[in-house]
């Protein structure tokens, strides 16, 4: 797996302006090229290399000019106009461009040899293929050469940092944890924000999978030829109704006709450890605290231990990793097979994941290639025990005086806290390595997807494509937990609980398009026309039954299920190689909105100009392509369940009232909105692609601005108007603008030395335009992202004319010294007293700038290279500081002590009160720069005798170090409130790959 | 291969985009079954109980509110009791300390929270009525039986209940009847006395429409619920239209006495796990620790009030939360030492509170448990059995000889005797007179921690001015605060959703 590549220019693509002085030097040079009339005619055949096979559809191109043609069904071509200087470029999706000088020749038989980085230049976007060099639309492609390397379980971690506009922040560390993406800040407030996820041309639902950490984690990470990333409205309005928030094409790695049987096996270690822990109060300070500041009773309650509770939940935690994957073609019929095994240990004991997994794709060709089938299976079980991770918070809090374990053996031999009467104390912590031992809760998650997809290029009109694709999603969990009698107060008045949980999700999609192109002359069209539909269907089921048999068993079930349909088409139309246009359309129906509302109709319009084409510059410019681009897409994915329109009641579960002498279950109608229809969201983008040659430097500039409107939200209605304080409806607009840079540059290229450089530079702004139907200035907004300490705090909130999830607090009284003064805010609205009144907004959870950085140097057999990723203007509530950073939080309501945050040494706080847990003290700049991937490479092939024989040693270590202001454990939170989390791990990983 | 492709899509495996829920119906489906009927009153009743569907408040009616701290019950005995100088909290929770100290905003959670409940309740109630008109019943071919028919009048009293509740605390807020259909005009706000009319005309047909009293099932609404409600609202009359009913309070108050409701012979028997067997209940709130638990309702009241030195295993619980403590001041109202109803525990505990936060500064209170009279704990030792009374007889009494000391028409004698009754149960010395400051403190020494200070307090003139106690208007002697404060101010977010709404005065 941990091939070192020679990395190759990454592709960002785009599409072209216009304005009037445009279209008529586009006039102008239609012209031109008719009157560009010349001399001779050529003809001749293309043929492929290996086989010999003709190849219809080459594109026959004199260099320079915009006249050409394309290779008829039998391979064979006819150009006039060329003379004997004339260069000729043959080009074809998937083969090496190949230049011929005609010279003499009036008849030229050329071969066109295939090779793997020529798949780099075809870019899979919806609904088909195209070369990356007449794309119009903000598409950014990664392919395996420039995946992230080292220990990466989960695919959304091969391009974390890789690409402009597109967000990775992995959710923790956890292992097999998911990550949260985001394309271009996200276009919806309380819809969801995900991209859409396409694996082989199947979009994949959003919604979460149980017994899964990350909704990815079925793929092989190794089984990823490339993604595609469509993140403006000219390239993902094709899907319509949920490519709001961008797509992500994901492809699988297919075995090719023409290859040998190759063989890849890859291997790898890793050991993990935490890389830092939080700053707590010592035994001597938490001895010295409780002298202070307990009570006579509590004074008692220190013990003579000195135990670091976060060493003990912590531990050094070994991975391995396989995977053998086999390619060739049996009997001309292409294929590939895969199998994995990854087993992860979590650095908190008691986590792991395992995973096995298997692919296999066919693409076997019939009826003279002219129906192309392409099969995929992939599947895998993953086996996660998920540790509690209450733990973390619990050994961050627990009496450093006491010991681990006891001689009481009443509770299993762990120290607990116990109440006079010598049962666990209801309110106290539990013992974190109780937690962790006598807790567990396992899931198998297996996971089916696989499609078939037909592919037929009719015999009567080769330039006619009909492709079918159905696919089906299939997941079964299967999940159990089980608490010991003896881990906490209420599990020992329960005697201990056994759940389950399980889920099964059923999504299939059928999907059929017609694709049609066509080069006359200087113009070449490509249509494309279909329909899809897609139905998703899950249903849990949960149930605890406890050890007492006076405590009632408790179990839920839900099931759901929702369907698209969805009619689209789109032009492309490219001009002398040089104009470029795009148009699609797409017209989707929801089962989520009531008949009047349920269909949407997403337009883009995308256009693009390759100037380097029309100024002949190719010596210099490699690429130079100005695009432009608008569109609107569409947002039905709501998180608040799948028939928000309907008047329907939901009966309850386990929840019954007593009248007279029976209990009587109930039924309650659901909130609901007749009216809530999709919510739009309009973009531009303007962008220029450049390349140039002799520097060996490319890249790309994107501008893009964002209106969403009509808000999926779930806002107050007007109270006694319906069936709950709020209600998801369509309110409010949000805007994103941002600005994307792409650099890549090649400082060194010689025969032994290359050194390649790239980085991507992201800068993104939201702002919530409106939040309802009439502006109210009065309005504060909606709170949200609840904060640990007092039941029903939140530490942020939606408001119009601010970032969305800005940061809703008091405003701190400093003295001289810069110390916050206990309990003192600033009164801003004057009235006198410090209420509610005085929040105000700071700051918020997302960075300004977000950038990329990577490096990678091959000398001879070795080769070296990093990936750095920083956040800039990020902010992070410390939830840790605030909730145990003060001396009331010494003590509890009981017979028990709490360990402290050491911050509490510096503010001196004695209690916490509802409004100093939100002082705008806790709210810290979390700007940060974090190497992500240190990675060292080495060619064994001269070890083997065999020549045939691939063999690369890597070392990476991952997560080196994070250079930043912020107190708390990791800057990185999503969310932006730093509660105790997972921590990420250091990663020190060995590898070996071969190849034969 | 394109015809099967197409074909398909046409035909079979394609999914039409008319989805329908897999758990529970819509709403037509829902009224053709005679078993639906009874469950929606269920849930009307539950929703003065619970905060959802599911146990442990999970899948909540409101949104955005903790769902342990949403419950009617819970927020509605904060509102009444936190304010006064029965109760007080020792947890940080948002918005909770400004409900002792009286510095509350429209934006708190809990007057918000309650607000919002009010109306839930009103909307809840006024679909299951329009859903249940003799037309509609006879459309879909259900008999109109008796049963719907008292469903019907019960739907109606739980909508005149909250309103009574809205009318107390927040004075004027839009009414909402089954006339108002859901999500389309914005509700119209009633004026105080627009909703006291209302109120009376509704009582007064309930009256008629509801079942007897002590005739219908334990916790459902029978005549004599809807004479107690109405007797409350004639009580505070001069306080919510300035006009004063007293007369017409004695006379509900008189006819609920005399229905057949009987003083428990033990006091704290009204407030144990086995309480429905209590033959003063009227109308109850009803908790189960299997069938309908929560973080909410008495659980919340029994474990807030254990904390220090006290046991949980004593109130049938397994640990205490620690946090409400009582006031000197409603210690200071049972002087007299034989009167078993100071159920307070002073042990560790330091009658001076010096520090709101510390659960032993301020006696604990022990009146509510979740055992039996036998002494055996309720089913669950996490979740509470007890039940809690909105209205019991010792009210009526109480009620009773106000009414008749503040001029209304009466039997003075019977008022003397009817208080009496109640002292010489908690085995007090009688008392010889009748006045309004003994009557006020009678009420606390009976009905404290069961939800009605707030309103007494307010009717005695008693809750800005001319009564302080510890901590009142945050200050530890207590001080005097705005008069504005005998009204919550409606939800700051309704404000923003019906922009006709006019906020109390004050906020």
């Amino acid at each position: 797996m941990l091939e070192i590549y020679k990395l190759p220019g990454k592709t960002f693509l785009s599409s072209g302006l216009t304005k009037p002085k445009v279209a008529w030097a586009l006039l102008m040079l239609m012209l031109t090229g008719q009157l560009a009339l010349a001399q001779n005619q050529i003809a001749g055949s293309v043929k492929d290399d290996v086989d010999g096979s003709l190849i219809p559809g080459v594109t026959v191109l004199v260099k320079g000019t915009g006249n050409g043609t394309q290779t008829g069904m039998d391979g064979r071509f006819t150009l006039n106009g060329v003379s004997q200087e004339s260069v000729l470029v043959f080009s074809f999706v998937g083969m090496l461009t190949k230049e011929v000088q005609v010279g003499n020749q009036t008849n030229l038989d050329v071969k066109l040899s295939s090779d793997s980085k020529v798949l780099q230049e075809v870019v899979v976007v919806g609904y088909g293929t195209q070369k990356r060099q007449d794309l119009t639309g903000a598409i950014t492609s990664i392919s395996s050469a420039d995946f992230v390397k080292g220990n990466v379980v989960t695919p959304d971690q091969l391009i974390a940092g890789k690409l402009a506009g597109v967000q990775i922040t992995s959710n923790g560390g956890a292992p097999g944890s998911g990550s949260r993406i985001r394309i271009r800040g996200g276009s919806s407030l309380s819809a969801n924000n995900d991209p859409l996820i396409v694996v082989d041309g199947i979009p994949l639902d959003n919604s979460d999978i149980k017994g899964a950490a990350n909704a990815l984690s079925f793929i092989n990470p190794n089984d990823i030829e490339s993604f595609n990333v469509l993140k403006d409205a000219s390239a993902a309005a094709i899907y319509g109704s949920r490519a709001a928030n961008g797509v992500i094409i994901i492809t699988t790695k297919k075995g090719n006709k023409k290859d040998k049987l190759r063989v890849n096996f890859g291997t790898l270690f890793s050991a993990s450890t935490i890389a830092k822990k939080v700053n707590v109060l010592s035994s001597d300070e938490f001895k010295t605290a409780i002298g202070t500041y307990g009570t006579d009773a509590q004074k008692q309650l220190p013990g003579t231990s000195s135990t670091d509770w976060q060493d003990q939940i912590y531990r050094t935690a070994y991975s391995t990793g396989n995977n053998l994957s086999l390619t060739g073609a049996l009997k001309s019929i292409p294929y590939r097979v895969s199998v994995e095994y990854t087993k992860q240990n979590g650095v908190l004991k008691t986590s792991d994941m395992s995973r096995t997994s298997g692919s296999l794709g066919l693409t076997p060709m019939l009826f003279k290639d002219h129906l192309k089938i392409d099969i995929n299976v992939k599947a895998s079980s993953t086996k996660s025990n998920f540790a509690d991770e209450g733990a973390i918070g619990s050994a961050i809090g627990y009496d450093p005086t006491q010991p681990v374990h006891t001689e009481n053996e009443k509770f299993g031999g762990y120290f607990q806290w116990l109440n006079p009467q010598g049962n666990i104390e209801s309110q106290a912590p539990s013992n974190p390595l109780a937690l962790l031992e006598l807790k567990s809760n396992e899931a198998v998650l297996k996971r089916v997807i696989a499609n078939v997809q037909f592919d037929y290029k009719f015999h009567f009109l080769p330039d006619l494509r009909a492709n079918w694709n159905i696919g089906v999603d299939q997941s079964d969990t299967d999940g159990d937990e089980f608490s010991s009698p003896l881990v906490s107060a209420s599990s020992f008045t329960n005697n201990g609980s056994t759940g389950y949980y399980t889920q099964s999700r059923k999504n299939f999609t059928n999907q059929f398009y017609l694709n049609y192109v066509k080069q006359v002359g200087i113009q070449s069209i490509n249509v494309m026309a279909g329909v899809e539909n897609q139905g998703f269907v899950r249903e849990n089921e949960n149930g605890t039954t406890y050890g007492n048999p006076d405590v009632p068993a408790i179990k839920s079930y839900f099931k759901t299920d929702y369907a698209l349909l969805s009619y689209f088409g789109r032009v492309n139309y490219v001009l002398n190689d040089k104009y470029l246009a795009t148009v699609t359309v797409r017209r989707d129906g929801s089962s989520r909105f009531a008949k009047q509302n349920r269909w949407g109709t997403f337009p883009s319009v995308a256009l693009a100009w390759k100037i380097n084409k029309e100024f002949a510059r190719d010596d210099v410019f490699s690429d130079l392509k100005l695009r432009a681009g608008w569109g609107i897409t569409g947002q039905q994915d709501l998180s608040t369940g799948d028939y928000p329109y309907l008047n329907a009641y939901t009966p309850g579960q386990g929840i019954k009232y007593q009248l007279g002498n029976t209990f009587v279950s109930v039924l309650r109608p659901n909130a609901y909105d007749p009216d809530i229809k999709w919510e739009q969201t309009a973009s531009t983008n303007l962008g220029l692609d450049f390349g140039l040659s002799k520097a060996r430097i490319s890249g790309s500039i994107d501008f893009y601005l964002k209106k969403t409107t009509d808000l999926i939200n779930e806002i107050d209605v007007a109270a006694g108007s319906n069936f709950s304080n709020k209600v998801t409806t369509n309110v409010g607009s949000l805007e994103n603008k941002g600005v994307e840079v792409v650099l890549n540059y090649t400082p060194i290229s010689t025969e032994f030395l290359t050194w390649d450089v790239s980085a991507n530079f992201t800068y993104n702004k939201r702002k919530i335009t409106a939040l309802t139907k009439v502006n109210n200035p009065t309005y504060v907004g909606v709170l949200v992202e609840s904060i640990d300490g007092g039941t029903g705090n939140y530490g942020q909130v939606h408001s119009t004319g601010f970032e969305p999830n800005a940061f809703f607090v008091y405003k701190q009284v400093y003295n001289e010294n810069g110390t916050p003064v206990e309990g003192a805010f600033e009164d801003l609205n004057g009235d006198g007293v410090i209420t509610e009144l005085d929040r105000y907004r700071y700051q918020a959870a997302a960075p300004d700038y977000f950038l990329g950085f990577s490096s990678q140097v091959a000398y001879k057999k070795a080769s070296i290279g990093f990936v750095m990723r920083s956040n800039v203007g990020n902010y992070a509530y410390n939830n840790v500081y605030s909730n145990r950073g003060t001396y009331q939080n010494l003590t509890g309501t009981g017979n028990y002590i709490n360990n402290l945050s050491a911050n509490v040494l510096e503010t001196g706080f004695k209690a916490r009160t509802d409004q100093s847990i939100l002082s705008d003290y806790y709210v810290q700049n979390a700007s940060f720069l974090r190497m992500d991937n240190i990675n060292f490479g080495y060619n064994l092939d001269h070890l083997f005798k065999n020549k045939k024989i691939r063999a690369q040693l890597s070392l990476v270590a991952q997560n080196v170090f994070v250079i930043s202001k912020y107190k708390g454990l990791d800057p990185e939170i999503a969310t932006g409130i730093d509660k105790q989390v997972y921590p990420r791990p250091r990663t020190y990983s060995l590898g070996l790959n071969l190849n034969f | 291969m394109v015809y099967t492709g197409a074909a398909l899509l046409a035909l079979g495996s394609c999914k039409d985009l008319d989805t329908k829920p897999y758990v529970g119906e819509v709403s037509e489906l829902v009224y053709q079954d005679p078993a639906s009927y009874k469950q929606i009153l269920a849930k009307l009743y539950a929703g003065l109980a619970v905060s959802g569907i599911k146990p442990k408040d999970d899948d909540v009616d409101l949104k955005n509110y903790d769902g342990g701290s949403q419950g009617y019950m819970r927020v509605y005995w904060y509102l009444q009791e936190f304010p006064t100088d029965e109760a007080i909290v020792g947890w940080g929770d948002p918005g909770l300390p400004d409900l002792h100290k009286m510095s509350w905003t429209a934006s708190n959670q809990w007057s918000s929270a309650f607000y919002s409940r009010i109306l839930y309740q009103a909307t809840v109630a006024n679909e299951f009525l329009r859903e249940t008109t003799d037309e509609k019943l006879s459309a879909r071919g259900i008999s109109n039986s008796d049963d719907i028919k008292n469903f019907r009048a019960e739907a109606r009293f739980i909508r005149a209940l909250v309103y009574s509740h809205g009318i107390d605390l927040f004075g004027s807020i839009p009414l909402v009847t089954e006339a108002d259909k859901v999500g389309s005009a914005l509700p119209k706000q009633a004026t105080r006395a627009e909703l006291f009319s209302y109120l009376e005309s509704e009582l007064k047909a309930l009256e008629n429409e509801l079942p007897d009293a002590r005739t219908n099932e334990y916790g459902r609404a029978d005549k004599a619920a809807a004479w107690m409600t109405l007797a409350k609202l004639y009580l505070n009359a001069e306080v919510y239209t300035g006009q004063a009913k007293y007369s017409e309070a004695a006379v509900y108050a008189k006819k609920v006495i005399d229905a057949g409701f009987v003083l428990s012979a033990d006091y704290q028997h009204n407030f144990l796990a086995d309480n429905d067997t209590s033959k003063e209940i009227i109308f109850p709130i009803n908790f189960d620790g299997n069938e309908t638990q929560t973080w909410g309702g008495t659980t919340t009241l029994i474990h807030a009030s254990i904390g220090g030195t006290m046991n949980p295993t004593d109130f049938g619980v397994d640990g205490g939360w620690g946090g409400f403590r009582t006031t000197k001041e409603l210690v200071a109202l049972f002087s007299d030492k034989a009167d078993k109803r100071a159920l307070f525990y002073s042990s560790g505990q330091n009658l001076e509170i010096d520090n709101i936060t510390t659960f032993t500064d301020g006696y604990a209170v022990t009146k509510w448990k979740n055992v039996k009279k036998d002494g055996k704990p309720g089913k669950n030792l996490t979740h509470t059995d007890t039940d809690f009374q909105l209205f019991r007889l010792a009210d009526a009494h109480l009620m009773y000889a106000e009414a008749v000391v503040r001029g209304g028409a009466g039997d003075g004698a019977l008022a003397l005797t009817l208080v009496n009754a109640l002292r010489t149960r908690a085995g007090a010395a009688k008392l010889t007179a009748l006045t309004l400051d003994n009557l006020l403190a009678e009420r606390g020494r009976e009905l404290f921690w069961e939800g009605h200070r707030r309103t007494d307090l307010i009717r005695f003139g008693k809750f800005t001015t001319g009564y302080n106690w510890a901590w009142k208007g945050g200050v530890k002697a207590g001080k005097d605060v705005e008069a504005f404060r005998t009204l919550f101010p409606l939800a700051a977010t309704d404000l923003v959703a019906n922009p006709t709404l006019k906020q109390n005065q004050g906020y």
